[in-house]
């Protein structure tokens, strides 16, 4: 997968004579070392390493107040970190601030939107600040605002939109100027579940059709299954990294359920040929097993007992957030969790 | 989306620093003219203050001030002081749009931009003053109601003046707004500062025969030396009866010395500038 992805990048990028630094697309798109943030006594950030390669999609999993906005707001140049190191499309976050900001795309947790003036305003406001040609300028805000399909509401203020609406035109506002990494620090927040699904095939759609990174954070587990590798963060600190299945993989067994000519002779079968403990429940046999993949067709070719149907469950990403911080995500967030949510990005543009 | 990405190369079409500069200050500068001319009612509607002042207060004053003369209107007196509260009042309140996208999250969409935050700071600025002294302008129409002429010299001084003035009041507006988190403390503040600089700027009562703690306060209001600068050019296109120039155009003095409408613009466009200095090193600090 990464290898498709930066050659298709590479393809795309190598016609582009800028005339600004131009990054190489085969530099990592983010590299993070050690990086730290402390406000007054609270350390929110508590040296976080990691990396992200062109093309991939990377989320930042966590409770409220884990450190991932602020983790963001460095990455954006709208932090300055207290230690450590970044860099992003090749830029270094704070001797290179301007360049990084050229090359990303932002979509934050509130709207950014001016609200007074239409969605094509909004764009075109956008596209002219970061000096996208105005030859090209009015032809990508048709692409992206068809893309989130608002093409059609493009003369309307954006005080009439809705919640979900506004966050689509902000994710065509964060593509217009072709950033070659994207933020979305919890898009989804605060939006309906339908909206939600609608939002994730946008960003589904995009990770199809543009030569993009995206770095995301979201607290919603379901949501974090979308990306290619996501990173838990609890505290400040990276407890784990991988890619969804290989952090579920990380915690051990899958769930095996069957359906058998003779539940009984099945569970003798399989405690006397696998020493699997397995037991009857609502219907079923279930047992827990490592690799439940593999174990299948060993199951269809030893059992020796009619199977009419079989199951597989792997463990959740809940599951995995247990098993590295000892809590669930819920009891993370319901234990003060809150002390830093708005204060990160917050204290990038409010002061005191 | 695949074609527009090969051509599209990216953003960058600037060649230098500077040119990414100037084209923040020119985005920032044209939003605010299109918000403002959005918002035709708040157009009108602040408008109705400077005339109820010209025409309600000015007129009701008249018999109560001594014009050295019958034959002279008091609101002919006023009217530059009304022109300049215009711009006072719309230039600094321009400056509030900047706690609202700051309160409404517009602000880091700029802040996160590509360009110096003093681009930012210095397009607002313009913004705000070329919006101020539009506002004036429309007042100037009403010259003609007190006895101003329409003179086109008098009236492209009058612009300028405005200009300046306005300039000076919004970069003062946007140091206000540096540290303001909410739109509603904004405008407490602002009340604060504005009607000190409005009643000690002798817009509505000659600054002559005051008291000396009275007369000093007028001397350190920066708008005092706004509004006899646009003073003087009002008169020097009116018959005002040697009287009544001798009562209401004294202008501004520092012990005996008039000083010089030269060194009154002088004296705005430093602290324009000055302020603007400020307000820039306000908007850079990253934090």
């Amino acid at each position: 997968m990464p290898q498709v992805e930066e050659t298709r990048a590479q393809g795309a990028r190598t016609s582009a004579p800028a005339q600004h630094e131009s990054p190489r697309s085969d530099v990592v798109a983010i590299d993070v070392d050690g990086l730290s943030k402390r406000f007054d006594e609270i350390e929110a950030v508590r040296g976080v390493t990691f990396s992200v390669q062109p093309g991939e999609v990377f989320g930042f999993l966590g409770p409220n107040g884990a450190g991932k906005s602020t983790t963001i707001a460095m990455l954006c140049t709208l932090l300055r970190p207290s230690a450590g190191r970044a860099t992003v499309a090749g830029f270094d976050v704070v001797s290179q601030a301007t360049e990084v900001r050229r090359h990303i795309g932002l979509v934050f947790q509130d709207t950014t939107l001016d609200d007074y003036l239409t969605a094509e305003e909004n764009l075109r406001f956008h596209g002219e600040l970061y000096g996208v040609r105005s030859d090209v300028l009015a032809r990508r805000i048709e692409e992206v605002l068809r893309m989130v399909e608002l093409w059609e509401r493009r003369r309307h203020e954006v005080r009439t939109f809705s919640g979900g609406m506004k966050r689509r035109l902000e994710i065509a506002r964060g593509l217009l100027h072709l950033p070659r990494v994207l933020f979305l620090d919890e898009p989804t927040l605060g939006l309906d579940p339908q909206t939600r699904a609608h939002i994730w095939s946008y960003i589904e759609e995009l990770r199809r059709r543009e030569q993009i990174t995206i770095f995301m954070t979201t607290h919603y587990m379901d949501e974090a299954e979308y990306c290619e590798r996501i990173a838990i963060i609890d505290m400040g600190l990276i407890v784990a990294e991988g890619t969804p299945s290989e952090l579920k993989a990380s915690v051990g067994r899958d769930r095996v359920d069957l359906h058998t000519e003779d539940d009984d002779a099945a569970i003798r079968a399989v405690r006397d040929r696998f020493g699997v403990e397995a037991k009857s429940s609502e219907g079923a046999v279930s047992m827990y097993v490592v690799g439940g993949e593999e174990f299948v067709p060993r199951l269809f070719a030893e059992l020796g007992v009619p199977i009419h149907s079989v199951r597989i469950s792997r463990p959740t990403l809940d599951d995995v957030f247990m098993s590295y911080t000892g809590r669930t995500i819920r009891d993370a967030e319901a234990s003060g969790g809150e002390r830093l949510r708005s204060a990160p990005m917050g204290r990038a543009w409010r002061r005191r | 989306m695949i074609e527009s990405a090969e051509r599209l190369t990216v953003t960058p079409t600037a060649t230098s620093a500077w040119r990414d500069d100037l084209r923040g200050v020119r985005v920032v500068w044209q939003r605010e003219l299109v918000r403002f001319f959005r918002d035709r009612l708040r157009i009108v509607t602040s408008l109705a203050q400077p005339v109820l002042f010209l025409f309600i207060m000015g007129t009701g004053l008249s018999p109560l001030v001594q014009t050295g003369g019958q034959n002279f209107d008091f609101r002919t007196f006023m009217f530059p002081g009304v022109v300049a509260m215009t711009v006072l009042f719309t230039a600094i309140f321009s400056a509030i749009s900047i706690v609202w996208d700051r309160e409404f999250g517009f602000l880091r969409e700029m802040l996160v931009a590509p360009v110096s935050r003093g681009s930012l700071v210095v397009g607002k600025c313009l913004g705000g003053a070329t919006v101020a002294t539009f506002q004036g302008t429309i007042m100037l129409a009403l010259a003609g109601f007190v006895h101003v002429p329409y003179s086109p010299t008098l009236m492209a001084t009058l612009v300028a003046e405005m200009a300046i003035t306005a300039f000076a009041l919004t970069a003062f507006g946007i140091v206000l707004a540096a540290r303001m988190q909410q739109v509603q403390s904004f405008q407490v503040v602002v009340q604060f500062f504005v009607l000190p600089l409005f009643f000690l700027s002798g817009a509505v009562f000659p600054l002559t025969r005051l008291p000396a703690w009275l007369r000093a306060l007028t001397r350190i209001d920066p708008l005092s030396y706004a509004v006899d600068a646009m003073r003087r050019a009002v008169f020097a296109h009116v018959a005002a009866p040697p009287a009544a120039a001798q009562a209401l155009n004294q202008g501004v003095t520092w012990g005996d010395w008039r000083v010089p409408v030269g060194v009154e613009i002088g004296i705005v466009v430093l602290l324009g500038l000055a302020l603007l200095m400020v307000a820039i090193a306000e908007f850079s600090r990253v934090e």
